[in-house]
Order: structure tokens, then sequence, then C-alpha cells
């Protein structure tokens, strides 16, 4: 019995690939599976081939396989794209409808997937035959996609969940009545232990909303809508807003407008909506605005990829504004990581009062995966430095002189006050100002004023900014971010099996860029292998350009759209020894 | 709470205007329908972009909000859903708000918050020396229009209908009682609302004068059993004017604003909620996922 196996379908977009994805992912994570699932797709609605493919496994794995075990084909094309990476012997489950014909390597069930739909009431629910069928290839009791259906069409009526159950039963037997169930492709049960499923884009949203974010104004973009249409349905309930806006310009200076009036804001958008908030990201640097920007990348650059991975927006996340501002960039590696550094990064962005901006790719951001439940008590609320007007009763008696919100204090945070505020009234302006906010082109001030800001983070690495795990004293360091955790880590496995020692190191904060901690994580490793999904290795001149050094430092690079495959790795470091 | 005067809502900073620049009206206008509302100081704020006239949240004691150019209305737009119990006043010139900014003040109007926005339209740039604006005329000569404009000039007014605007008014500097009143009015209104001034640049607009607008501007307080409820009749007045009439042009309070469709929106702002997450709605949430 198999302890991991890769099930892919595939089909024309916008004939239930998705659901039938979902279903099936869904329903094996209830099991007590880990599930990884990541979906191929254009930027369509109908039309052109997409796939789905799960990775079903009793460890946890944050990556797709380099191979597929069953694939499930809703038209031809699926089969000539899909059949060449399913294994010798592997199984191809395709519709009757299409006469399919398949390559030798694999065994081919030919099952009247839409004809046996018809008769159960409707030619949409092949998706439902074809899980029964994936149901007796995979030894799957039929359960575990029956509980799934009377659940999901449980509203709809008895008939229809009937119709649903009959529909999975028949492709079952048809499966079984074919000898399809013999093939040593049966998973041993797991342990059914109940986990959450979700994509990077859930988790980003769950954090915010737990963070206390209670205003999201935002303009729809692949691959970040998924926060906003999240948060539109669950900020009803705690009083917040989203607000589609009519451009990111727009979503930007009214993010910035919601923090400076005391919300919790924040924004999501990927590379091109990003390059539109630059200048408003300069003013929330200037005017010290606490506001929290996603930048979900994808592949550049222009409209580039839309639907695709990329990992390019580093250097526009770091450095994309005019002038010199303060700024934090965080890149956080999974679900988990993703519903945390939400919390974290409205917590930064109010210490610091500065823009945070959250990276995620596309992969991290659209897959869907097992994740351990998130504990909400582990996110800690805490607004900075607030002068209330109680507080300015108390310590500003009527002098005449306006609050000081850019007061210079030896640690360049100054308290804010909120409009509405007795007592707190000040200007707040892009120009240079002075400490009461009002424009001032005076060269000590100018001085002070830029220091005050820019010295922030002076020395400072914020903790967990990297994790490492792995050999000490190994052949290879494997520098990732993102949703490459997953490639490396697994290709670090092979490596050791083949011999050669290896530690996957997986940066988390880009800004403060944490030199000494990457250094000291780095300086024990022979050679240096730094894995990022663009053209020019941005992570790579990063490392130059804030002086953290190593004599034998390489890039293995993809920028083809494509996820990290562990064997991309694996391959690239063999070829170095 | 003594009661407020317009001297509570003036500072110390003298404005960087030229003498006679038709902002000072402007500025004295806010200050003085704001005392006669009885607004406090500390619940009140102006968000303006940048031009000359965008230097005007600097100038009114308030909370001030100085963004960058063209984008007063997104900012302004985000503090009222931060704190809807602010007055939130967006002010700025043509240039901010009918060329950069158009988009913004097209979606503000379709959106219908509850802003009061101001603009200081001089049909010139003044911060950048001279240049043509969106308002200026066909034929207009500037630094950027040596041999006269080629463009034709938007009409504010007619835009702001066309985008569906439930209050529109006109003041010009010059009449400061007028002015006055409609934008003690327009902050009044319950929802998003534009006075349009027509504010003469004395150094680099020698065609829009004082007494061009005086010559040429009709005023509807003047004009007998002028319908203000009437979209119709409001449409039709602008386009007669080519848009140079002052008055409350158009009004209709009969429609929600967007604040209060936000569907769960609280009455306590955002800004004075507990952002503290119940542990029922955290579970209800993740048991979506399970």
């Amino acid at each position: 019995m198999l302890e991991q196996l890769s099930w892919k379908v595939g089909g024309l977009q916008g004939e239930g690939v998705e659901s039938t994805g979902e279903t099936f992912a869904v329903a094996l994570n209830r099991r007590g599976y880990y599930v990884y699932s990541f979906r191929q797709f254009s930027s369509r609605i109908k039309g052109g081939h997409s796939n789905d493919k799960v990775r079903v496994s009793l460890k946890q794995f944050r990556t797709s396989t380099d191979y597929t075990d069953v694939l499930l084909a809703f038209d031809q094309d699926t089969i000539d794209l899909e059949a060449g990476e399913v294994r010798n012997g592997g199984v191809v489950i395709a519709d009757e409808k299409f006469n399919p014909t398949a390559p030798d390597h694999v065994h081919l069930f030919t099952v009247p997937l839409t004809r046996i739909a018809e008769d159960c009431g409707s030619a949409i629910m092949k998706n439902m035959v074809s899980l029964g069928a994936s149901a007796a290839v995979l030894g799957l009791p039929i359960e575990t996609f029956t509980e799934v259906v009377e659940e999901r069409f449980h509203r709809k009526g008895q008939k229809v969940v009937d119709q649903n159950i009959e529909a999975i039963r028949l492709g079952y037997e048809f499966i079984k009545d074919a000898g399809g169930s013999n093939l040593e492709f049966a998973l041993k049960p797991a342990d059914g232990t109940r986990r959450l499923f979700m994509m990077g884009n859930d988790a980003l949203a769950l954090g915010a909303l737990a963070a206390g974010a209670r205003v999201m104004p935002a303009y729809p973009i692949t691959p970040a809508s998924d926060v906003m249409e999240y948060l539109i349905k669950k900020f009803p309930k705690v009083g917040g807003v989203v607000v589609q806006t009519e451009d990111e310009i727009a979503a930007m200076n009214m993010t910035i407008g919601a923090a400076y009036g005391g919300a919790r804001s924040f924004t999501a958008t990927s590379g091109p909506g990003l390059a539109l908030m630059m200048e408003a990201i300069g003013l929330a640097g200037m005017t010290e605005m606490p506001v929290v920007i996603i930048d979900t990348q994808r592949g550049g650059p222009s409209t580039g990829l839309p639907t695709k991975q990329e990992q390019s927006d580093l250097f526009s996340g770091l450095f994309g504004t005019h002038g010199e501002i303060p700024k934090i960039v965080l890149f956080p590696t999974t679900p988990e990581d993703c519903f945390y550094s939400m919390g974290e990064a409205f917590n930064l962005a109010d210490k610091y009062q500065c823009p945070v901006i959250v990276l995620t790719d596309l992969q991290l951001s659209l897959s869907k995966q097992t994740t351990e439940p998130f504990q909400l008590d582990k996110v800690t609320i805490d607004r900075g430095s607030i002068a209330t007007a109680d507080m300015l009763a108390q310590e500003r008696p009527a002098s005449g002189e306006e609050f000081k919100r850019y007061l210079l204090t030896d640690t360049g945070i100054s308290p804010r006050a909120f409009p509405g505020t007795r007592g707190g009234i000040h200007k707040v302006t892009g120009v240079e100002h002075s400490e009461d906010g009002r424009p001032s082109e005076a060269v000590t001030n100018r001085k002070n004023m830029m220091e005050k800001r820019l010295n922030k983070f002076q020395g400072i690495e914020l903790p967990g900014s990297l994790t490492r795990t792995g050999d000490t004293n190994p052949q290879v360091a494997i520098l990732g971010m993102g949703a490459n955790i997953g490639a490396i880590e697994e290709a670090c496995e092979r490596l050791r099996e083949e011999g050669i020692t290896a530690a996957h190191v997986q940066l988390r904060t880009l800004l403060p860029f944490p030199v000494q901690t990457l250094q000291q994580a780095l300086s024990d490793a022979k050679y240096v292998v730094v894995v990022e999904n663009n053209a020019t290795g941005q992570l790579r001149h990063l490392l130059s350009h804030f002086g953290v050094e190593h004599p034998q430092i390489s890039s293995c690079l993809k920028y083809d759209g494509l996820a990290f495959l562990p064997t991309d790795i694996q391959q690239f470091v063999k070829g170095m020894f | 709470m003594a009661t407020v005067t317009v001297k509570d809502f003036r500072n110390d900073v003298r404005p960087n205007w030229c003498p006679g620049c038709g902002d000072f009206s402007v500025q004295a206008s806010i200050q003085r329908a704001l005392a006669s509302l009885g607004k406090q100081p500390h619940e009140v704020a102006v968000i303006s972009g940048i031009g000359c006239s965008g230097r005007i949240s600097g100038y009114i004691n308030a909370y001030g909000f100085h963004g960058v150019h063209g984008r007063a209305l997104p900012v302004a737009q985000g503090l009222k859903l931060a704190n809807r119990d602010l007055t939130v006043i967006a002010a700025g010139g043509d240039g901010d708000g009918f060329a950069i900014g158009l988009n913004h003040f097209m979606h503000s109007v379709r959106r219908n918050m509850d802003v009061t926005y101001i603009v200081m339209d001089n049909h010139i740039y003044g911060l950048t020396k001279g240049q043509h604006s969106p308002t200026s005329a066909h034929g207009f000569t500037a630094k950027t229009t040596p041999t006269g404009n080629i463009e034709n000039a938007v009409v504010p007014a007619q835009l702001a209908l066309g985008a569906g605007i439930d209050f529109l008014a006109q003041g010009f500097s010059s009449d400061v009682n007028q002015l006055v009143s409609l934008i003690e009015q327009a902050i009044q209104h319950k929802g998003f609302s534009l006075v349009n001034v027509f504010s003469p640049c004395v150094t680099y607009n020698k065609v829009n004068t004082y007494d061009f607008f005086r010559e040429n501007i009709v005023n509807l307080d003047n004009l007998d059993g002028y319908d203000s409820t009437s979209r119709v009749e409001a449409m039709k007045t602008v386009i007669e004017t080519e848009g140079l009439c002052t008055g409350l042009i158009y009004r209709n309070d009969n429609r929600q604003d967007f604040e209060d469709q936000i569907p769960g929106y609280l009455t306590t702002p955002i800004a004075q909620q507990n952002l503290q997450l119940s542990p029922e709605i955290f579970a209800e949430n993740l048991k979506e996922f399970a």
C-alpha cells in the first residue's frame, strides 16, 4: 500500500475540473491525509486546458510531485498533454464520450462518465462518477466522497444528494468490475485527524481578520482577489468594510486614509497593482502611516503571466517608491505562516509606523494544502504608540501649540493621535515637515526627519527572519523563499539519500534584511544555492547589496511560469558536484 | 463646552497664496461654515492634494492631511470609513480634481460617501507656474498652449451630474455669503457633495479674472422659480450657462449614503471599536476549512 500518491484531473477550463479537484482534495483531507493541491489554469473563464494536481500523503509535503499516479481525463487534450508524466503502469481514467486513446505505459480505463451521470439525472454529475472511479482505484471507502457530498448538497434536498451518491457508487463499481482496484494504487489508511485545508490567500484573509483589520480598499487582480472576496463575506459580522475601488491608486490612498483615521487597514494586489501604488506607499512612508500591503506575486513584467508562478517583485517591493522611506517586507512560506504573518505585519506597522509589504507568490497564494488549525490566542494586537484624549489632556496643558505628531525621539517613533481626538490636532503632509507636521524645508529639520524615519530599524533584525533546517557543515546550503519551501525541503532529502549533505535556509523577512543571521546561517556551507522564481536572481543580488558574503554562491532560477519541483533543485545541485 | 466661533478654526499659519488669490475667501468660508454649524475643530478633518489650493488643509485649525497629487478623495473616503463621526472635507484645485484625480472624482460621486468636496477652480495651474488646466477654455493661451488650447474644457458640474451626484453647488470667491451657505448645506447633506468654486488666480490667469466671472456667471439665487430638486433642470441650466452658474444647482436627499448601506457597518466608528475577534466567530470561520 502507498504512503503517498499523485492524482490529477484535467479538462477544458470551466467544465468542472476545479470542483472535481476540490471535492477530491477536501474529502481526503478529512480522512486525515496531508493534501497539496495545485491548479494550472489560464487567464480566461471558459476553454483552454486546465488541471488540478492533488498530492496525497501520510506526512506533510509542501509541493507537487514530478509524476502522476492517476490521471482523470475529461478530454483527449488532457491525455495528450499530461499522460507523459504518468508513471509506468499508472492509471488514466477517461470519459468514453471522446473515444480516448492513451500511451502504452499506462492502464487506460474508459468509463462512461457522462452516460452514467445522465442516467443518474444530469451530465454535470460526471465529476461524481469520476470521484467514485478514483475511490475504487485508490482503495478508498466510498464514504470518503459520499459524506462530503451529503454535506455539500444537503441544502439542495435529499433527491439531489441521492442522485450524486448514486453517481459516485456507479463510478466506483464500474472500475471494480473492470479490475481497476487491483493495481497497487491503494493508499494506506490515514489516522482521521481533522486539519484545515486552505490556500495561502485564505490564511492571509483570516490573519487580517484576527489581527483586527477592518478596512480593506482593493482592486481585483489575480491572484490576490480571494482575499477581498473572503473578507466581503466575513466583515459584516465584525463591522468591517471592503471597498472595491476604481483602481489600485485609490486603494492605496484609501488604505492610508483609513490608517490615518485609526483603523487597521490594508490592501492586497499583485505586481501591476503594486506598481500603481508606489507613489502612495511613499506617502505612507513619509507620513509614517501604518499600512499593510499584500503583494501576491505572479509572472511579470506588464500583464506577463497572470496565472503563473513567479517571485520577481522583490526589488519593487523593497525599493519601489521614489525617495527613501522606512519599510518592512515579509515573505511567509506556508498558510500557517501567512496567517500569523498578518498579525505580525499589523503589529509591526503600528509599532514602526511605516508600510509593511507582505509578499507571497502565486503558488503559495493559490495552492491549497493541509494546514494545522490556527490559534487565535497566539495573535496579539498591539497598536503601538497612541496618544489618547485623556493622555493629551494630562500631558499638554493648554499651551496653544499643536500636537507634535512627528516629535523627534531616540527611537524615531512618535505617538499618533487619531483625528477626532481632542487636543491632538496636527497636520500631516507628504511635504517634508517639522515636528508638528507643518511643511518645512529647513536644512537641519530635513536631516533630522530623514534620520528619524530611516533609522527606525538601525541595527534591528526582526525575530524569526529565517529558519534553517538540515545538516550542519553541509556541502550545500539552499536558500529559498515563499512557496519554494516544499521543493527545497524535498530536494534536500533526496540529496542526502544520494550522499550530499544539505541545509535549507528559508528567508521570511526581506526588510530589515537579516544580514547577521543570514551570514551565520550560510557560513558553514561549502556551497550556497539561491533558489528563486525569477530570471535575474533578485535575492542573490540582495545578498550582495546587504553585504552577506560567501565564496561559492550560485543561482538556481526558474522563470517559465512553473513552480519548482524537487527534481529541478536536486538536478541543479548534483550538477555542481 | 463653549460655543465655537470662526476663530477656533484659525491657526497661525500664513497661507503662501498670492495677495488677491480667490482661495483666501474659500478658506474663510469653510471656517465660517464650520463655526456656524457648531463643529468642534477636533471633529473636523480637511484632506487635500497638491497645488496652491491643496495647501488649504494646513491653514484651518482642524485635523489636516496633505497627500499626493490628485488623491485627496480616496484618502478622505478612507478616513471617513475609519471614523464615520468625523466631518470630512476634501479640498483642492481643478487640476487635482479634474485632471489627475478625475477618475476618483467620478467614482466618489458614484460611491456616495458622506464627504464634502470643495474645488477651487481657477482654470489654470498656479503652483507649476501657468500651464493650462482641464477647465481652461478652448483657445486659452498658457505656457503649454502658446498658440491657444486645442482641447476642450471639462464642465465639472456636468461631469458631476453625469456621474449621478446628489448635492451639487457652485460658488464664487467674491460672494462669500453665498459660499458659506453652500458649504454649510454641503456638509449637512448626507452623502457626497461637490462645491465647485470659481476662485481666480490673479498671477497666471489673465482671462478668467474676478471681472470675467462677475460678468459671465448666472447666479441661480436670482433666478425665479429655479428648481434645484430637478436633475433635468439642473443639467439644462449647466449646459445653457456652459457651467458658469452659481448657487445650489441640484440636491437630492432621498438616497442613502454609502456608509448606511455597508452590511454590518456599526454606528460606533471603526477607530473606536474593540478589534479583538471573538473566539466563536473565529472557530466558525475555521470550520469552513475543515
